[in-house]
């Protein structure tokens, strides 16, 4: 039977939860607004929030200096590759550990997500030889690749973490009724686990299309994401804050929108299991 | 007749086609400062000169480009044929053979013409290793209504003494101005620009002959005695945090009095469309104490010895730190816009000289800098607001941040300088000096 709660708590926690989610929104909202103010306002003390001249100049100045669709285009094949490719690969690793553990599977999980523990730059100039050699330096797949490697493990796990819901008596059964591995992993484990999945491929396009480290060090022009295209309106001397703020806006604006529409699905997925 | 016309418009698009693959791309790595962004757009006279050249640009934030080069640089990566760098990296990078001399420029670039001080920076054994592009010293830009109410007047070149007291004169904190506005965030490109050189003109080195560090001296005390007591006396709240751009945006909104900074911004001050003081602003060169405050940066283009293109890679940088292209941005954008810094012609230039306010304290600026002689004592390194050695950039942000907390009161200056040299000592013995 479900708890009363009083109206007096209920607005209490209303409030509160507006309170937390403006906080938290509030620095993308500053940004947005100073995105459409000039260099002058931008910088204004007292800060300036609603009643300034109103301009659209950053946003002609952005696009008139940089290929915005170009870099969005790399963000797109990059990350949206990087977490297909991952998926094909943790599916089977995450099946393997959730229905089919060794002695070791444990130790194995917790040095996969210890990689991810490891700094970035101490790895960078092996890398940075490796791709030199293999002429990847600037390459869609060469970025790809790395974005998948260092993401793979979150993805390994989540869906373990999804896949050790999922009762085994079920896939059990498909394999009395004759599946083949191949059959009980596509089209009964899958199916089962679509709302994990489709959260996994949603966090993992996110933390890619956020990823500013490789991005940055192993691509130049050709490849490059939204990260180089931010990184560019950063200035050491003169005033850029307001064309910074419409670079960043028109960077994350698609993964914003993304998020936005999908977040039903990302908060089913990401709270699978948690209710028993 | 139609087998023919068919033949002939397949060898046309054929060769619409193979056009951009006998181009070379020239991929530019740069920073984002306006003289910068304003030379991407003006390229076409180049182009059209060269039609077998596309330039593909690549603008990074400072500090990004920093890494970014020097790891793609240091591994022979080649993703660069042209890079802008300072003249701090230039000797560093020319001696470990990363750069390619710039000889044979062609006739028309006149290498002679370069500044003095500005060419002895980029080169190594007589040879350039880097074109400058612009150029830079420091000065100090002042509210000459604010000098004016004071009841001072504001000399050629003052003393410390003079700066110090003009700043107490001029604070009004209740109006929300205050008399001197100097960097105070943590970096060896930020506060350490200023305190290294205002260190050199106090007497005070950053090494002995001995590459011992020469924080514990007398020089040293004195120049940050001064610097926290006058911040804390007559500069802004929370200058601990204040960079080049921060200080920019305070003056510019009419509440510094005075602001010692790099020449690069008489330009940003002196504009109306940013700065409501546009109308009110002095120039005067740097102070003095034993010596002179000498400050010496330029940014300028190199060619990674990585590099595939290496003669285009040439022929651009001996167009875009040409006088032809300083006439060429004074004809479309006005002289007052040129990149500044680089050529004795410029500062003969009598339309430059209206146009520009700030030109001759420039000039008076950038002439003035030794870096081979930054301060009185004799110094085992180059450089006037940094020390030309490798370890300097991890080594001046460490020694900034105990400045900074001296600024913030959260050290004293006896502990800021304690620290300073502790960990000057530890990295200089780290790093295997004396070499």
């Amino acid at each position: 039977m479900a708890r009363k709660i009083s109206d007096t708590r209920r607005w209490g926690f209303t409030i509160l939860a507006w309170g937390v989610a403006l906080l938290i929104f509030f620095p993308i909202l500053w940004t947005i607004l100073t995105s459409f103010k000039s260099e002058a306002d931008a910088i204004a003390s007292p800060p300036k929030f609603l009643f300034f001249d109103w301009t659209t100049q950053n946003y002609a100045e952005v696009q008139s200096r940089s290929p915005y669709f170009r870099h969005f285009m790399n963000s797109v094949i990059i990350s949206v590759g990087s977490t297909l490719l991952g998926l094909l690969i943790a599916i089977p690793a995450a099946w393997s550990m959730a229905f089919q553990p060794a002695k070791r599977t444990k130790d194995l999980l917790m040095w996969m997500l210890s990689t991810k523990m490891m700094p970035a730059a101490g790895v960078l100039i092996p890398m940075y030889l490796l791709f030199r050699s293999w002429g990847l330096l600037d390459t869609r797949m060469g970025i790809t690749v790395v974005l998948m490697l260092i993401n793979l493990p979150i993805i390994t796990w989540m869906l373990y973490t999804y896949f050790r819901e999922i009762p085994s008596e079920i896939l059990e059964a498909a394999r009395m009724d004759g599946a083949s591995l191949k059959n009980e992993i596509l089209h009964v484990l899958t199916p089962m686990a679509v709302p994990g999945i489709a959260s996994t491929l949603l966090l993992n396009v996110i933390l890619a299309w956020n990823e500013a480290f490789w991005t940055l060090n192993l691509t130049t022009s050709k490849a490059a994401p939204l990260t180089t295209f931010i990184a560019s309106y950063s200035s050491p001397e003169g005033l850029f804050y307001a064309k910074l703020s419409a670079a960043s806006t028109m960077a994350i604006a698609p993964i914003l929108i993304l998020g936005w529409f999908s977040q039903k699905q990302l908060v089913r997925g990401l709270t699978f299991g948690a209710v028993k | 007749m139609s087998m023919m016309l068919r033949g002939l418009m397949g060898a046309c698009a054929m060769t619409a086609l193979a056009a951009p693959a006998w181009a070379e791309t020239l991929t530019i790595a740069t920073v984002n400062n306006g003289d910068m962004i304003r030379m991407q757009k003006m390229t076409k006279p180049f182009t059209d000169a060269n039609p077998d050249i596309q330039l593909e640009w690549v603008t990074l934030e400072e500090n990004v480009l920093r890494q970014r080069v020097t790891t793609d640089i240091a591994t022979k990566g080649g993703q660069y044929d042209i890079v802008t760098v300072g003249n701090y990296e230039v000797p560093i990078w020319a001696k470990q053979g990363w750069l390619l001399a710039l000889e044979d420029m062609g006739a028309d670039y006149d290498a002679a013409d370069i500044l003095p001080p500005i060419a002895e920076g980029l080169s190594l054994d007589g040879k350039l290793y880097a074109a400058p592009f612009y150029g830079e010293s420091a000065m100090i830009m002042y509210r000459t209504d604010l000098m004016e109410k004071a009841g001072l007047e504001m000399p050629e070149r003052p003393t410390w003494d003079f700066i110090y007291d003009a700043a107490r004169k001029m604070t009004d904190k209740s109006a929300e101005v205050y008399g001197i506005c100097l960097r105070g965030k943590a970096g060896w490109g930020e506060n350490m620009a200023f305190l290294t050189s205002m260190g050199a003109s106090y007497g005070a080195p950053w090494f002995d002959m001995e590459w011992k560090p020469q924080f514990t001296g007398e020089a040293w005390k004195k120049a940050l005695t001064d610097y926290v007591a006058i911040m804390n006396e007559a500069g802004p709240p929370g200058a601990s945090s204040n960079g080049f751009n921060e200080n920019l945006a305070l003056f510019q909104t009419g509440k510094c009095g005075m602001w010692i900074d790099a020449t690069v911004a008489a330009s940003f001050v002196s504009n109306p469309k940013d700065s409501t003081v546009a109308d009110k602003v002095g120039y005067a060169l740097a102070p003095e104490g034993e010596k002179p405050q000498m400050w010496l940066w330029a940014w300028t283009l190199a060619i990674p010895s990585s590099t595939d293109a290496p003669d285009a890679a040439k022929k651009f940088v001996a167009w875009a730190t040409s006088k032809a292209y300083t006439e060429q941005v004074a004809a479309e954008e006005g002289w007052a816009n040129v990149p500044p810094g680089t050529r004795t012609s410029l500062y003969e230039n009598p339309a430059y000289q209206e146009a520009a306010p700030f030109a001759k304290p420039t000039l008076d600026s950038i002439m003035s800098a030794d870096l081979k002689n930054p301060t009185t004592a004799e110094v085992p390194y180059i450089g006037t607001q940094w020390v030309g050695i490798p370890e300097f950039q991890a080594l001046g942000t460490a020694v900034g941040q105990q400045f900074s907390a001296a600024l913030a009161g959260q050290a004293s200056v006896d502990q800021a300088l304690q620290m300073a040299q502790q960990i000057a000592e530890r990295e200089m013995a780290k790093a295997g000096y004396p070499k």
